[in-house]
């Protein structure tokens, strides 16, 4: 069962004083995240990542496109009731303690009043804040707020969670255990939906992912599906201190180190390479395949949507 | 949904007594004091009627200022701070907001008229050393300032749903003083003719009526006020502030939250 259904949202927003212009945020956009995955939303800055989740937690109306969030529509409101949000860099109500403004979220996603105090005690013992939780928020760090704003996401039990650049703001180890947290709402059997521009982040929690860039969905699909696309190197290493003509011609991207050479090739290519060492009489030390990253397959989409606005403009 | 309403409403006092708007209490404290130490020594006969004067004129200033700098405040600064994000994403509709803040600031004014009718009384008790009958009229003054405060508390709130902070409290001002003058503005459209009578008409009734708020000076002179005129604005300030309140959530519902 899908737990959020993109169907087709776009948003435009008229721009400019006097003459307004049309400026698209976001194209039609179809997207499906099924039950439990985390689910990877990425793009540069201005890609229309935050659009998205504001189109989806009703802050701004799309211009056409509807959605569904756990099989319901996404205007009702009673749907809230089921999912948390972690906005970019969340700003709360300053004069509230840590404690206070958990339990102002949780009457206000009506969680039972006995219940109530049990939930919002474990929510700051789990994000970490229990021992500063009657502290006014106005003397918190950029990264306690940040766990402040994890923790009201996830107060109220909510089956799906999206998350606004959740590692914004955070040192290494807040990093990790936001990392961790994400994956036991996983195991717990939630549905996490977050938005990053750190692909490494993405790469070791999602199941699945989307590039979006410029408004335009670029690719969606598992890490490993979406890396294994892109053209596949290989990392050739020999004795010697130059690189022969004819490897050059290959294309290939070479670094001398002392008495050894590394040139990464097309894996096209690596025939080629070897019977190119083989006549200039090298001694070949290794051929390795190269991994190719989440962020090369990154890079290289959003080369090609350049090359490709270039050429149509 | 009630529930909701009451939660934020309890919010928006709270931010507001945490945030030492209630400080103004002091203000008024050593203002009347002052005043009623002065008026003991300075006049004979009139100090009740100065004391009645100015405390009640006091109570409504320092309400409306309040009413209007925290009105214009209460929706932009939400969008501004993105505080608005984390209420909206949750199971809370729009007009809920809105009303739940109103009734915050409502029940902020009211908490601070009480404590500020308290010094009036005081002071009045200091200048006359006793109470009398006609002294509970004061209350009648009261009563019609916190309507006014409602009617404030709204047209704050409207201009804040669509506004920035400071033409909202421009266009809240603005209201207040013209509002003031309303009855003058009814008179000046009876003696005009053809398109300005319907236009000053039309602006005289739009405008809200604060002249017939204004029952100071006659309580001051122990004059009665009658009931109908209690009911009279008590249904008047209602149905505007309701009226502005829609309007609010009217823009509101439709706003997008950049």
């Amino acid at each position: 069962m899908p737990a959020i259904e993109i169907l087709g949202l776009e948003k435009t927003y008229l721009v400019g004083f006097w003459r307004k212009r049309p400026k698209c945020a976001l194209s039609p956009l179809h997207l499906t995240v099924e039950d439990g995955e985390i689910f990877g939303f990425l793009g540069p800055n201005g890609a229309g990542k935050t659009t998205t989740l504001k189109l989806l937690m009703g802050l701004v109306f799309p211009t056409s496109g509807s959605a569904r969030l756990l099989s319901r529509d996404w205007t009702d409101p009673e749907v809230k009731a089921q999912i948390g949000f972690l906005p970019e860099q969340p700003y709360f109500y300053d004069h509230l303690t840590a404690h206070e403004l958990l339990n102002y979220y949780a009457q206000l996603s009506g969680v039972a009043a006995k219940e109530r105090s049990r939930r919002v005690e474990s929510t700051l013992q789990r994000v970490g804040l229990h021992d500063v939780k009657g502290v006014q928020l106005r003397k918190f760090s950029k990264g306690m707020l940040q766990r402040v704003g994890i923790a009201q996401a996830i107060l109220h039990d909510p089956k799906l969670i999206f998350f606004d650049e959740p590692m914004s703001g955070l040192d290494p180890m807040g990093r990790r255990e936001v990392r961790d947290l994400m994956e036991q709402l996983k195991h717990e059997g939630r549905t996490v939906f977050f938005s990053t521009h750190i692909l490494s982040d993405a790469e070791a929690l999602c199941d699945r992912v989307a590039i979006i860039h410029k408004g335009e969905l670029r690719g969606i699909g598992a890490v490993a599906d979406l890396t294994s696309s892109v053209q596949s190197k290989v990392e050739v290493i020999w004795r010697g201190s130059q690189v022969p003509a004819s490897i050059k011609a290959l294309g290939a991207e070479c670094h001398v180190t002392g008495d050894t050479v590394r040139a990464i090739v097309d894996e096209t290519q690596q025939d080629a390479a070897i019977d190119a060492l083989r006549r200039e009489r090298m001694h070949l030390i290794a051929i390795t395949p190269v991994r190719t990253s989440l962020e090369a397959y990154f890079v290289e989409k959003l080369r090609r949507a350049e090359t490709m606005a270039g050429t149509t403009v | 949904m009630k529930a909701r309403v009451v939660h934020i409403a309890s919010n928006t006092f709270r931010e507001a007594v945490r945030d030492r708007v209630l400080y103004n209490l002091i203000a008024f404290a050593v203002l009347l004091s002052g005043a009623a130490i002065l008026v003991g020594q300075i006049s004979i006969e009139i100090e009740k009627l100065v004391v009645i004067n100015l405390g009640l004129t006091a109570v409504s200033l320092f309400g409306i200022v309040i009413a209007i700098f925290i009105g214009i405040g209460l929706v932009s600064k939400e969008i501004e701070k993105r505080t608005l994000y984390t209420v909206l994403s949750r199971p809370v509709r729009r007009w809920e907001f809105i009303v739940g803040k109103f009734f915050g600031l409502a029940g902020t004014l009211v908490v601070n008229t009480f404590f500020m009718a308290i010094g009036v009384f005081a002071a009045l008790f200091y200048v006359s050393h006793k109470f009398v009958r006609a002294d509970a009229l004061i209350l009648v003054a009261l009563y019609f300032i916190i309507l006014e405060f409602l009617i404030i508390c709204s047209l704050a709130l409207l201009f804040s749903s669509f506004s920035s902070p400071l033409l909202s409290a421009v266009f809240a001002f603005s209201l207040f003083v013209i509002g003031s003058f309303a009855e003058d503005l009814r008179g000046f459209a009876g003696m005009a003719h053809g398109f300005t009578r319907w236009l000053v008409t039309g602006a005289a009734y739009l405008v809200p009526n604060f002249s017939a708020f204004n029952v100071v000076s006659s309580i001051a002179h122990e004059q009665p006020v009658a009931g109908q005129l209690i009911w009279h604005n008590t249904l008047y300030a209602l149905c505007y502030a309701a009226m502005a309140l829609s309007a609010a959530v009217l823009i509101f519902e439709h706003r997008n939250l950049k």
